[in-house]
């Protein structure tokens, strides 16, 4: 037990959370005014539904003892034996500390696939989902980097989620959006968004929180986590500024929110790869980072699917750069736990990434759409259209953003 | 009597308040509208998609003067309201059948 490491530990779980209620002003600025509570509680929502499933029985699900590299066992339901002592997982630190760390990474991953059915889905509806895709989606897949699963034992690096957090729920909003279909109106009126600051507002806090979720994912106060900080700060810095200067290009005006998506895109691509690449290349995957997520939010226009909020542009493409890129810049003389890339001698390590990636990308769009049909059957995943019309704030929670 | 209607630009609103006290002309009303003529609208971008916003913000002016002061006033509100570029507005003069101050009762010409 360490206390610097504990320390370090409870600051940067509580950074994560932060990011969460961040997302719902992201997300919560980018829709029209009459849906801005039923975006933001989306999210919000998330940190009591998920919390209670990570009791009964996520944590045990995600990080007890493996079974068949595929999920973890029941050992834990009810985090029994989950206590003060270190878990194995990270010798230094409580293991209700790891337990909590990772509960919010947990958290925000369903309430990243908000973004891309926002404005037409039943709170209920939504409840459902959320519950049942934590369960059969996103607690298997955590286990499989990092509960000791076949990903992780294969050797496939995730740093801080790129695969388990941004591939996963990225195929799951392209398979939503799909599913649920394009909001009224979309491609004959404007949907703008209702209130930017809100949303770079969103977008700083992210950035903020975000440091806890990747340098606390080394789980001790150390070196790697030091590495980790800073390759955050400058693949966001260097995404942030190519989609700003991508889009003066083609656009001729720089936007807030490119600048913003930009920064995003950026934190998404880093996250696998924080901890186990040098300064330098974290620029490079920053700044590819910025054009790749720019082109395929451009792409989405042309193939006619609405994701909302870009979820699979951002969040899907960006991770899967992401851990693409980890296999491409590892170093083991960055972080010697971990392993070298292509670029240093190793392709096996990409090949292996590329495994990881795609494995995550099918699990998820498979299991997603059957989720989406159970839901569908027992409640109806979509308002109807009266309902959409005049918003989801008002039919599905009797409230108003503002009264003006 | 005439009463004179000008659509122009927001930020040449003080230019045409003050053009118009030169001459002695005492009140107008304004308000805040939107629309668009042969300029069209402007275009927004959100995420690299583009928005055509058809409606965009002008200031309306109504002014009530006499017959004889009508082309004063239009000259007036031209000159200051004026920028060369498109969109700069329109002028309409419409007739009066009668004015009342609604304080005094008094009518016409010394209602104004």
């Amino acid at each position: 037990m360490n206390s610097a490491d504990t320390a370090f530990m409870m600051i940067a779980t509580a950074l994560v959370m932060l990011m969460t209620p961040g997302l719902a002003l992201f997300y919560g600025g980018l829709v029209r005014s009459k849906n801005v509570l039923s975006t933001i509680m989306q999210s919000f929502v998330c940190l009591g539904l998920i919390s209670i499933l990570w009791v009964i029985f996520g944590y045990s699900l995600s990080f007890g003892p493996d079974i068949g590299g595929f999920i973890g066992g029941l050992d834990h339901l009810w985090l029994k034996g989950v206590g003060l002592e270190p878990s194995p997982y990270a010798d230094t630190i409580p293991g209700l500390i790891f337990c909590a760390f990772q509960l919010m990474f947990a958290i925000i991953t369903p309430a990243l696939i908000t973004g891309a059915f926002a404005e037409r889905m039943k709170f209920s509806a939504f409840m459902i989902f959320t519950t049942l895709w934590a369960t059969f989606v996103y607690f298997p897949v955590c286990h499989w980097v990092w509960g000791g699963g076949w990903l992780g034992n294969m050797g496939a690096l995730d740093f801080a989620g790129g695969t388990v957090i941004h591939i996963n729920s990225g195929a799951a909003a392209l398979v939503t959006a799909m599913f649920l279909g394009k909001r009224r109106g979309y491609g004959k009126e404007a949907f703008h968004p209702h209130n930017l600051p809100m949303t770079i507002l969103g977008a700083g806090i992210l950035w903020f929180g975000w440091f806890g979720f990747n340098a606390g994912s080394a789980l001790s106060a150390g070196k790697t986590a030091a590495l980790a900080f800073f390759t955050t700060q400058i693949a966001t810095g260097a995404a942030l500024l190519s989609w700003t200067f991508a889009e003066w290009i083609f656009q001729k005006k720089p936007t807030t929110l490119g600048a913003a998506s930009g920064a995003v895109a950026g934190l998404v691509a880093i996250t696998p790869a924080a901890g186990f690449v040098g300064p330098i290349p974290a620029v490079i995957i920053g700044g590819v980072a910025g054009i790749v997520c720019y082109m395929a939010v451009l792409l989405k226009v042309k193939l006619g699917y609405d994701d909302a909020l870009d979820v699979v542009g951002v969040h899907g493409i960006g991770g899967l750069w992401g851990a693409l890129a980890t296999g491409l810049f590892a170093s083991t003389f960055w972080n010697p736990d971990g392993a070298n890339g292509l670029f240093f001698g190793n392709p096996h390590q990409f090949v292996v990434q590329a495994i990881g990636a795609f494995a995550a990308i099918g699990y998820s769009m498979v299991v997603t759409y059957i989720i989406l049909k159970i839901t569908d059957l027992v409640v109806g995943v979509r308002v109807d259209e009266e309902q959409e019309v005049q918003g989801l704030d008002l039919t599905q929670h009797s409230e108003m953003g503002y009264s003006l | 009597m005439k009463k004179i209607e000008a659509i122009i630009k927001p930020f040449k609103l003080d230019d045409v308040k003050e053009a118009l006290n030169e001459i002695g002309i005492k009140g107008m009303t304004i308000s805040e509208v939107k629309g668009y003529g042969r300029q069209k609208g402007h275009k927004e971008i959100y995420r690299g998609a583009e928005y055509v916003v058809d409606f965009i913000p002008k200031v309306k002016l109504e002014i009530i003067v006499e017959a004889e002061q009508v082309e004063q006033v239009i000259t007036k509100i031209r000159d200051a309201a004026q920028t060369g570029k498109i969109g700069d507005g329109k002028i309409f003069v419409l007739p009066v059948e009668e004015v009342v101050r609604v304080r005094t009762g008094e009518r016409g010409k010394d209602a104004i």
